[in-house]
């Protein structure tokens, strides 16, 4: 007895085609409309942007009469937020993650922590900003400087980082782990000689990616009350600053149209340093990333 | 009339463990040389799976011993307690003692990490660090703070000569050990575990992951180790432990059946669980 009745299965063979080739259509579809709109948003920005983008734009403070107004404290200013957002934030994160993967003991307690860590790392940045200003602004005085905008954006990139750096520590096999701790490596050993330099491609691409998210992130600067204009930038940590989207942020809601072209200039300034650290982040990865 | 001896000896494997050790200088095996594992009453628990059951097991100066017995049986389980990676699972308990050259290794004046150093293991997978295939060698002796190049360069040569495998990597120490293939990835391994200079060497089923000319290699190679060293393997392979070990431990759910001299176990052996393993007979 025949149960697959030939005729059938050609029949219905020429639609099963079709539905494929319109799928493999309709999700090229997709991914247009989503260049296109990306395409759009830069080559307008580029245009708008490109003529102000000069050395004395570069260079100059922050004013209210476009002719003269610049970058230059905004962009310092992010460089002194970053300086200190990275480290607080690198430490805390890779510590942390080292201490769930290799340290704690597997249980429900750290499962827990584990899952809420994820969580935390979709809580949105306004609510780390309300937590940045009253810690850090308020409680510790740190008011809106410098050190307590860093240490809002390192705690809010953190959750991203500690993930990153999760998996790639989870991805370095037992078996190398085990052939260090039965050479009589302490786990220290094991830790700073096999599984750091094997999850290190891994956690830098991670930190790449959560420092650009931000540098580029307004509402915890906008809660804390970091300046739109100023004119020195910060000689150390306690002082207060400008940055980047900030700046960009403040030149949007500005009447003069003229401010509309700086605006453009601010955010190719934005994502030509974006670009960077990305590219930094690729580069990382395939030059470390090794095969087990 | 047989098969109520053979009863009785099933009954009584604990002491016929002790009386063939007890034995052995009567048959005339090597009198000189001393005890190197003990374990004395030596009981394992994976939370309430009770892997290993009262074994009782001595191991000697420059033999190979080894291990056989059906899957899960508790070889692996038993070997690395020998070092105490077991105690990496969370869940083990283990009660009784284990004694290596006089010291009880559950003592806490020994540190895990002295008693790893002098109790090396090749594990069943070759497991090479994502390093150069200097550095993998290099690393037991960095870990133990020997800096010196001069050192480490000869230390390197030694182990990869010791292992049988310094004139096919001398050339190419630079080089990623991922590079090589699976035998020689675990003769570099071997040349690690050779590095620090270790007194006991642990081996889970080196060549069951390997071809048969790997295999014949690092077979030959333990039978040089020897003279050095004092070797316990895990094997599924009933011939390579005829061919390799001087004694050999029968495991079987847990417990030792019957530990004796190698020829023994596999023409003349006392139970018959052991004869039905040895011979293919089993389960
Ligand atoms: N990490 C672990 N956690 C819980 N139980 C375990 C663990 N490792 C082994 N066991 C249990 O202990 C018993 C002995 O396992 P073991 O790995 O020692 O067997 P084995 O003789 O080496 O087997 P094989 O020949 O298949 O390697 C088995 O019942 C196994 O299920
Ligand atoms: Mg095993």
């Amino acid at each position: 007895m025949q149960l697959v009745d030939k005729d059938q299965v050609a029949k219905s063979l020429g639609g099963r085609q079709l539905l494929n080739k319109s799928m493999k259509f309709l999700f090229l579809l997709c991914t247009l409309v989503g260049l296109v709109v990306l395409v759009t948003l830069i080559v307008d920005t580029v245009l708008d942007g490109w003529s102000h983008l000069t050395w004395d734009f570069l260079t100059s403070f922050s004013s209210s009469r476009p002719e003269s107004a610049g970058i230059y404290g905004a962009i310092i200013g992010s460089v002194w937020l970053m300086a200190v957002t990275a480290p607080v934030a690198i430490v805390l994160s890779v510590g942390t993650a080292l201490y769930l993967e290799e340290y704690a003991p597997k249980n429900r307690i750290t499962n827990f922590i584990t899952v809420n860590i994820s969580n935390l790392a979709g809580v949105p940045s306004v609510v780390f900003g309300l937590l940045g200003l009253t810690i850090f602004v308020r409680q510790l005085s740190l008011g809106n400087s410098v050190l307590a905008a860093g240490l809002t954006l390192a705690l809010m990139i953190m959750p991203v980082i500690v993930v990153a750096a999760q998996e790639a520590i989870r991805a370095v096999p037992s078996s190398v782990r085990e052939a260090s701790t039965g050479m009589g490596a302490t786990k220290w050993q094991t830790v700073s000689r096999i599984i750091l330099p094997a999850a290190i491609p891994g956690i830098i691409t991670g930190i790449i990616l959560a420092l650009s998210r931000a540098i580029g992130e307004t509402a915890p600067l906008v809660v804390i009350g970091v300046p739109v204009s100023l004119l020195v930038t910060p000689n150390g940590v306690f002082d207060t600053f400008q940055a980047l989207p900030m700046q960009i942020y403040n030149w949007v809601k500005m009447p003069q149209e003229e401010f509309q072209y700086l605006t453009a200039a601010g955010i190719i300034i934005l994502l030509l340093i974006l670009f960077l650290m990305n590219s930094v982040a690729i580069y990382i990865r395939n030059k470390y990333s090794k095969r087990f | 009339m047989a098969e109520l001896k053979m009863k009785e000896e099933l009954d009584m494997n604990a002491t016929i463990n002790t009386q063939t050790e007890k034995k052995d200088p009567a048959s005339g095996i090597v009198q000189s040389s001393k005890p190197v594992f003990e374990a004395r009453d030596f009981n394992l628990w994976y939370g309430d799976n009770h892997a290993l059951q009262n074994i009782n097991l001595t191991f000697k100066e420059n033999e190979i011993s080894a291990i056989i017995g059906p899957s899960g049986c508790g070889k692996s389980t038993f070997i690395k307690s020998l070092n105490r990676m077991v105690e990496l699972v969370p869940v083990v308990r283990t009660e009784g003692d284990i004694v290596y050259r006089e010291q009880n290794i559950f003592d806490k004046s020994l540190s895990v990490e002295e008693l790893r150093t002098k109790v090396g293991m090749v594990f069943q997978k070759p497991n090479p660090f994502p390093k150069s295939i200097y550095d993998n060698v290099a690393y037991g002796a960095r870990v133990h703070g020997i800096r010196k190049k001069k050192v480490l360069d000869q230390i390197v040569e030694k182990s990869l000569r010791g292992a049988a495998i310094w004139d096919e990597v001398k050339d190419r120490l630079n080089a990623n050990a991922y590079g090589l293939s699976g035998g020689q990835q675990q003769r570099i391994c071997i040349a690690r575990a050779l590095a620090i200079e270790p007194d006991v060497i642990l081996m889970d089923e080196p060549t069951s992951a390997l071809d048969p000319i790997s295999t014949t290699k690092i077979e030959d190679l333990m039978q040089e180790l020897k003279e050095k060293y004092s070797i316990i393997v895990v094997t599924h392979n009933m011939q390579q432990a005829a061919r390799i070990s001087d004694k050999t431990a029968f495991f079987y759910q847990g417990y030792v059946v019957e530990h004796d001299d190698t020829k023994v176990i596999f023409e003349n052996p006392k139970d018959k669980r052991t004869e039905d393993y040895v011979s293919g007979r089993f389960g």
